[in-house]
């Protein structure tokens, strides 16, 4: 048996224990791991999300269990304070002896410290563990201001980090861009304006020297003479590999730190011991990135159980992340300085996009480029230069789009050699994906992910793996269906048609008839929904196969209790019912706030209370909101021709006509509505689902716009038309949608897969060139004539009342719920 | 409480140490294809009535992911004939059967054993 001890229980020792048992199913190396954290392997990566409600749990790689499951030996809390070459035994810092055959150091990196006056202040953190982390936390509930030095990459991560925290927050770089490595002056300088629009500020060029502070921290001073005031200081400046257990046994280590090796990862004077990650200087390089260190563990697993090695002869460097919700992507020679090329730039300043990209002088071949504000052609494009793929006839298609006319640019997946690496992370090319769809069947993501670990790490590449199975199924002339899940071979339309042409009107009915198994939290809500949209049956008739919202018939928050949202058409209350929410959140202690849809949601109320709630405010002539339904939420308005000096239409009667019409029509998902008064659009219906804006003549409608993480503008779908035409084509274009889109979609994402897009949508409903604008009609008129208000139903229903309880067992709430205060108001208490 | 030591008040039951089957509530109780909440001194248990299948399973009501009281309000269903439920926070999915999350690396669940008898749900103990 071999016996193997890797030093570090980072992300890179981890992959290597997971890569070497992967290759090892019989166990023959015996495996011992030190790790000087108390936590096993976490994702370091996504460390900055710690801030942001993950626990240390949610971060690890593997739990403890993991190891033992693999008969790994993990120990935790021990530092490795001496490698022992002549009897091949490491010796830790309790004192315990473990002999090798083989030793791997994947002792990884610490911070960069760098030396300037007054470091070791109270209140100086750097930004590495998770040990780190927390005492940042705890050090930043008693401070206002914190700065990071450091404007790289791992800096901005940390600057993230305080700002989620709610710190004022400062950057302070040396160089004279952020970035420096990955972005030029452009880029840089787009990023820089879009992290001071959120609120960070950034300090280039500046040369710390002093960290002031009498006990406490104060202050930075710099060497131009300037100062800048703050009480916490996080230092992020660059890496330092933890390269010290080889200076003390005699192995080679960079002059810039780390311990050489050759290409095989060996090092120089000990052919047993191996360095990845990290720690690795490579001639005369250190990867700061997860994939290449990934890379590593892989080649010295595959040395150690006789598998095909590969040297490592560098590794791409190519990295794109999302900086504070900024896409900032860097691949190939961004720079353009490894060949001689010609840059093609596209800079907007008002979208607030910057892309570079590098051509060959040939006009052949692409070499790199940088992406600011807008990164989803980043896939393709490193895919184009890593394997040398030909250009399109005008390169700068590639960040441009298609112009002018309808042609793709001819960059697609199809197109790519079967070497082209597709997951980074875990170094799965096309052709090992495409061989697993083939040959082992394989026809959904989740499988993929599981059988090859594409998609696991950073995720990144998942869209394109999504890609590449559909286009790869449909080549093996597999019909590609959105089936809706294992349950269902049917997509959500075929199973609308079903149901209507079949009657069908439970969930038991259509799964004995056409499904299999007992169904799943997936297609139990798609059927629900379905069946609500042909029917408009009461939806707790079936009450378990709704999602939990729908269930209880409000949105259920942090702490298990609920809000609850009446319904305000247009946004327009009255006094007096204003004072009736008042009374009534009031009465249970509920927390309120305005929401973007013009209305008031309470927070805070036990499942209990709600009937109770909502039987006082039926009372008082209040009906639900459906906010916790995929249905109608609200049609916003501005105030219209009434009030507004500019209005030309009396935009609050049409938005409340607009949202009685189609109160509780239940959808694929939800769906948001606005009618503006004017041409300033003062209720933003360019971003809804469907959007009116009013003109001299009548009404513009817009359709199939979207806020949320992908805005998108509404689409012009007719002009100038009557309230009662206008109508119409809403009844016509919300049918259509119903019937067609897939679960979860919203009507922006429907639209941009329809074939035809806009215009096609429009041969539909204007011109009504399938014919079945009238039935489109009536199918609405349906569901106008039986609205009913589902919360009327169940106050006055006490069986249905009988359904809110926590326990069935016992009259009292859930006993966990606890609240914190809050700016006056309660809040709940946040979660592990 | 800290989130450990709520944790581990729920711990699965031996089928063979059964020593309390405690009366829960009559079926009538628990909706088809669906759960609901019992209590049992300090511990809240989730109670499933699958009539689909014909089975009860019962599991601590405390979702690991984010310490939420919630797993009885969840979806049930089945993955290769696995019965399951979903949490309705973030639908992490757990065996009814082993306790297992079946959809990522969260710690397994308690699950306990359910008989019903002369109209009524019992649910097993160890203590």
């Amino acid at each position: 048996m071999t016996k193997i001890v890797v030093i570090g229980n980072g992300m890179v020792g981890y992959k290597f224990c997971e890569k070497l048992r992967q290759a090892d199913p019989d166990k023959a190396f015996k495996i011992t791991v030190f790790g000087e954290e108390h936590w096993p392997a976490y994702d370091r990566v996504h460390l900055s999300d710690y801030f942001t409600g993950s626990t240390a749990e949610d971060l690890l790689l593997a739990p403890s269990s993991w190891y033992e499951e693999n008969d790994i030996v993990l120990r935790r809390n021990e530092l490795v304070t001496e490698i022992n070459r002549e009897e091949k035994k490491v010796i830790s810092h309790t004192g315990t002896e473990v002999p090798y055959d083989k030793l791997i150091l994947a002792t990884g990196s610490g911070a960069m410290v760098p030396p300037i006056n007054g470091v070791e202040k109270k209140g100086v953190f750097v930004y590495r563990t998770l040990e780190d982390l927390e005492a940042i936390i705890d050090f930043g509930k008693n401070v206002k201001k914190a700065a990071v030095i450091g404007g790289g990459l791992l800096g901005l991560e940390a600057a993230k980090a305080v700002r989620d925290m709610g710190l004022e927050t400062h950057v302070v770089e040396f160089a004279p861009r952020l970035m420096p490595r990955q972005l030029d002056e452009a880029g840089s300088s787009l990023l820089k304006s879009k992290l001071e629009d959120l609120g960070i500020s950034i300090h280039l060029n500046k040369n710390t020297q002093q960290i002031k502070g009498n006990g406490k921290l104060s202050g930075l001073d710099f060497k131009d003479g300037s100062e800048l005031p703050i009480e916490m200081l996080v230092i992020s400046a660059g890496i330092k590999p933890r390269d010290e257990l080889a200076k003390t046994c005699g192995l080679s280590y960079a002059e810039r730190g780390g311990v050489v090796v050759n290409e095989y990862l060996q090092t120089i004077e000990d052919k047993d011991i191996f360095a990845i990650g990290e720690v690795a200087s490579v001639q005369n390089m250190i990867y700061g990135l997860v994939a290449p260190g990934y890379e590593m563990a892989t080649q010295v697993v595959n040395q150690l159980t006789g598998n095909k090695v590969k040297p490592f002869l560098g590794y791409d460097m190519s990295t794109k992340l999302k900086l504070i919700g900024i896409d900032v992507a860097s691949f190939g020679d961004a720079f353009g300085i490894n060949e001689p090329s010609t840059p093609i730039v596209y800079h907007n300043k008002n979208s607030g996009e910057y892309k570079r990209i590098n051509i060959s002088l040939d006009g052949k071949r692409l070499l790199g480029g940088i992406l600011v504000g807008e990164a989803s052609a980043y896939g393709m494009l490193l895919q184009m230069t890593q394997n040398n793929m030909p250009l399109p006839p005008n390169p700068e298609d590639l960040i441009l789009g298609a112009r002018g006319g309808k042609a793709s640019t001819g960059a697609g997946v199809s197109d790519l050699p079967a070497e082209a690496q597709i997951c980074s992370c875990e170094n799965v090319t096309k052709g090992a994906l495409c061989k697993i769809i083939e040959e082992d069947g394989l026809t959904k993501l989740d499988e993929i992910k599981a059988c090859t670990k594409a998609g696991t790490g950073c995720g990144g590449c998942i869209p394109m793996v999504n890609d590449l199975l559909k286009s790869q199924l449909k080549a093996m002339g597999k019909q590609v269906k959105n089936t809706l899940c294992a349950h269902f071979e049917y997509s959500r339309q075929e199973l609308l048609d079903i149901v209507k042409i079949k009657e069908i009107k439970s969930y038991d009915e259509l799964l004995n008839q056409y499904g299999t198994g007992d169904g799943c939290e997936t297609c139990k809500p798609a059927v629900a929904s379905i069946l609500a949209s042909t029917w408009n049956e009461l939806i707790t008739k079936q009450d378990t196969i709704q999602d939990s919202n729908d269930r209880y018939l409000a949105n259920i928050q942090k702490g298990g209790t609920y809000s609850v949202v009446p319904r305000v058409p247009g946004g327009e209350i009255s006094p007096e019912k204003l004072m009736v929410i008042a009374q009534v959140a009031k009465k249970y202690g509920l927390y309120t706030k305005i929401t973007g849809g013009q209305r008031i949601d309470m927070f805070g109320a036990r499942v209990d209370q709600l009937p109770d709630i909502w039987e006082e405010l039926i009372d008082a002539g209040f009906e639900s909101g459906h906010a916790y339904g995929k249905s109608l939420r609200t049609v916003k308005s501005c105030v219209g021709s009434t009030w507004c000096r500019y209005g030309v239409q009396d935009a609050v009667s049409f938005a409340i006509e607009v949202e009685e019409r189609y109160r509780g029509l239940r959808s694929p998902h939800k769906l948001k509505g606005a009618v503006s008064g004017c041409i300033r659009e003062c209720a933003e219906a360019q971003s809804k689902d469907f959007g009116i804006i009013a003109t001299e003549k009548g009404w513009n409608l817009y359709v199939g716009g979207n806020g949320g993480s992908k805005p998108q503008h509404a689409k012009l779908l007719i002009n100038d038309v009557d309230s009662a035409t206008c109508l119409k084509y809403i009844d016509r274009y919300l049918m259509f949608y119903i019937r067609t889109a897939d679960p979860l979609t919203r009507t922006a994402t429907w639209l941009n897969k329809l074939d035809g897009g806009i215009d096609y949508l429009r041969e539909v409903v204007v011109n009504d060139s399938l014919n079945i604008g009238e039935e489109l009609e009536r199918e609405m008129a349906f569901k106008i004539e039986t609205y009913a208000c589902e919360w009327k139903e169940v106050v006055n229903d006490p069986k249905l009342r009988a359904k809110f309880q926590h326990f069935v067992n016992d009259d009292q709430g859930d006993p966990q719920v606890a609240f914190n205060e809050v700016r006056g108001q309660k809040a709940p208490v946040s979660w592990g | 409480m800290t989130t450990t030591t709520l944790l581990e008040k729920y711990k699965t039951t031996d089928h063979t140490k059964i020593s309390t089957w405690f009366k829960a509530a009559p079926v009538s109780a628990f909706p088809e294809n669906g759960g609901a909440c019992v209590k049992y001194k300090d511990l809240q248990i989730a109670i499933y009535n699958f009539s689909r299948r014909g089975e009860w399973y019962a599991c601590q009501n405390l979702c690991p992911h984010k310490m939420q009281m919630a797993l009885s309000r969840g979806m049930i269903g089945s993955e290769k004939n696995e019965p399951k439920v979903a949490c309705p926070f973030h639908k992490k999915t757990f065996s009814l059967q082993t306790g297992k999350n079946l959809n990522g690396d969260y710690c397994d669940i308690a699950t306990y054993p359910v008989k019903v008898e002369n109209g009524y749900v019992y649910v097993g103990f160890e203590d």
